[in-house]
């Protein structure tokens, strides 16, 4: 009865073209990010910021970047845990050894090198398609594990081979407090988010989808493969990198090779397949269930009284069933099921 | 030299146990197109059922005799293996008819953290044992040809020959009998297969059933040598590039692929490792696969993709 789009006339091609043609969507966007902007700092809890709003945010980032390689393009890899990585050794290498550096600066900059290293494993897609580059993609995870451990020089000589880094500032503003740090990715992930929207409804986005659909059709009708596969590979990594960057210096702080293995790059992955491959809200609704599932099983547990190790079991067999069940009953995940409830509320309550 | 044929001899044993493995992945693929992301879970999986009812069987029926229990252990984790190999059939794969690879990739990878999960909630999640008396003795080959001879570990040449025997019987069992035969048919053409009357549903139930013994395999003999735990699991892993270097279609392809990682991994680690600070086993065999597949994308002994619009 509220959310319905009476009476809304588009009388422009911009008003058409909007991200939310309906005006009860942006309302609800926008008190959405007033409330996460101005309301959540003030009220929740720290617990709460460090153990769910944090890692939520910087995961569904991470997944974000992840949608678009392997929902938008089709390009499916098993290596994201690696560009994150690769972001998050950049930026602390750019952070460490140049002297001022500016933290949003070296972030992005962990998310160039990341897109550096993303282009060059993305280039064996050129030739190896589906299955084969699942497999090879796995190349770069094993690969960067390896150096971030054995290579001296990527963690600055560290002893013990983890690293961290010290007191967070931008622009003079200390990013201390779990409030404060809930903001700065929160401000990330909203650039990014409408960044990423807005490039996978323009040319490039569709061509990706057209390769993701049929290459050698996109191929036929004009789309240059190399190009569409690369700049997939660039915009995925990029994203991931500065995610991972995010991830080492917010949220960790100190970190090793371990914090980006190949279990993280199977959680993004899941992230992906059970919010919505092809979709921006998706990699949102993933990120929040993925992120909160195994906490609400350990409060769970301590409620009923299992112990720590039998709930870290059932995690893993709620997500198999889980990924299996979402594949068979709703290939386009959580985000489907939103458009869904949405299309239903729309004719609510007269559906005739 | 002798040293060269040690770490050689080594390479070719280690490559035998991933050939294990990957045969696993093989033999899924063929016959129904899935590339089996849970075959290390299915080797975790196995080794585990093997290992506790070696453990309960003896206690429970009060059995002395090692052997009798030995072989009652593996007898009810090969029926365990079928009974997985079923419901993954009738709740996964008949739902999934007709899907992308792709999408049938992940939907193996929710079987494998199912299967991780599941396995070591009821089997237990210590590491235990499994002895099936292999001969731990290393013994001395070719003394009268170099000084002091070549060290190989009779546990990985008995391993080794185990790996060719299930080689052996599972070539014979694809080219001489009729559920081989069925197979073999049901791989190349699924709808083909199906009009001349072949049940699908039963010939993956079987499918799964070979890779869940191929499992049981691999996981006895990775479990008597390594010990049952967690990581057996990522042993898996390792036998992935093998798959896509031998090519996904092809059985002796991952023979060969499995001898190729296998050597090269050791080989490089000695020669090439001390070069770029060691450690090179966990990537070299990827990178080597990924170079490999930049000239022929489909593997060594894969068919050829061939895309049509």
């Amino acid at each position: 009865m509220l959310y319905r789009e009476n009476g809304q006339f588009k009388t422009s091609y911009r008003a058409d073209q909007q991200i939310f043609p309906i005006l009860q969507d942006r309302v609800a966007i926008g008190l959405l990010l007033v409330f996460a902007f101005a309301v959540v700092p003030l009220v929740a809890p720290e617990y709460l910021f460090r153990a769910i709003l944090i890692p939520f945010l910087i995961l569904s980032l991470a997944a974000l970047g992840l949608n678009i390689l392997v929902g938008y393009c089709g390009q499916i890899s098993l290596g994201t845990g690696a560009f994150m990585a690769i972001g998050a050794y950049a930026a602390y290498n750019f952070q460490v050894r140049v002297e001022g550096m500016p933290l949003i600066a070296s972030l992005l900059l962990g998310g160039v090198c990341a897109t550096i290293v993303g282009v060059l494993f993305g280039i064996p897609s050129l030739r190896i398609k589906g299955l084969y580059l699942a497999v090879a993609t796995l190349a770069a995870q094993f690969f960067t594990d390896w150096a971030f451990l054995r290579i001296k020089w990527f963690t600055n000589d560290s002893a013990s081979g983890s690293v961290s880094v010290a007191s967070l500032q931008v622009l003079g503003f200390p990013i201390v407090t779990p409030a404060q740090k809930y903001l700065f990715c929160l401000a990330f992930v909203v650039v990014f988010a409408l960044l990423a929207k807005n490039l996978v409804r323009s040319h490039i986005g569709r061509e990706w989808m057209a390769i993701r659909d049929m290459d050698v059709a996109a191929s036929v009708i004009g789309i240059r493969p190399v190009y569409a596969k690369l700049s997939a590979f660039a915009v995925s990594s990029f994203i991931v990198g500065v995610a991972g960057a995010l991830w080492g210096f917010v949220h960790l702080g100190s970190w090793e090779p371990a914090a980006f293995s190949i279990d993280r790059s199977f959680q993004l992955l899941f992230m992906v397949i059970i919010g919505g491959l092809g979709s921006i809200m998706g990699s949102f609704f993933g990120a929040a269930f993925i992120v909160m599932l195994p906490i609400g099983l350990d409060i769970l547990g301590v409620r009923v009284g299992f112990d720590t190790a039998f709930a870290a079991h059932l995690t893993f067999m709620i997500f198999g069933v889980l990924i299996v069940f979402f594949l068979i009953v709703e290939p386009h995940g959580l985000a489907r099921l939103w458009s869904t409830a949405k299309e239903k509320l729309r004719l609510w309550p007269f559906p005739h | 030299m002798g040293f060269f044929l040690e770490t050689l001899f080594g390479g070719l044993m280690a490559g035998m146990l991933y050939s294990l493995i990957a045969l696993g992945f093989v033999l899924i693929f063929k016959a129904s197109g899935v590339f089996n992301f849970a075959q290390g879970a299915m080797v975790l999986f196995a080794a585990l059922a093997m290992a506790r009812f070696s453990e309960w069987i003896p206690q429970g029926l009060g059995i002395e005799s090692k052997v009798l229990g030995n072989v009652l252990a593996f007898v009810a984790a090969m029926a365990v293996m079928v009974g997985v190999a079923w419901v993954i059939e009738r709740l996964v794969l008949s739902k999934l008819v007709n899907q992308e690879g792709i999408t049938l990739l992940m939907a193996t990878l929710g079987i494998t953290y199912f299967l991780d999960g599941f396995g070591q909630t009821i089997f237990g999640s210590d590491i235990y044992k499994i002895d099936v008396g292999m001969p731990k003795e290393p013994i001395f080959l070719f003394q009268s040809v170099f000084e002091g001879g070549v060290l190989i570990s009779q546990e990985d040449l008995v391993a080794a020959l185990i790996a060719a025997l299930l080689v052996a019987v599972l070539a014979l069992f694809f080219q001489k009998t009729a559920t081989g035969r069925a197979l073999r048919a049901v791989a190349d053409d699924h709808q083909a297969a199906q009009s001349i009357g072949i049940p699908l549903n039963r010939i993956w139930v079987i499918v799964w059933s070979v890779a869940g013994f191929a499992a049981l395999v691999a996981g006895i003999i990775w479990g008597s040598k390594l010990g049952v735990q967690f990581s057996l699991s990522l042993v898996a892993l390792k036998a992935l590039p093998v798959v896509i270097l031998g090519g996904l279609t092809s059985v002796p392809g991952a023979i060969i692929g499995g001898l190729i990682i296998g050597v090269g991994e050791k080989l490089s680690e000695i020669y090439i490792g001390p070069m770029l600070g060691g450690g090179i086993e966990i990537w070299f065999a990827y990178v080597l696969a990924l170079l490999f597949l930049l000239v022929r994308p489909q593997g060594l002994f894969g068919e050829k993709i061939i895309d049509r619009v």
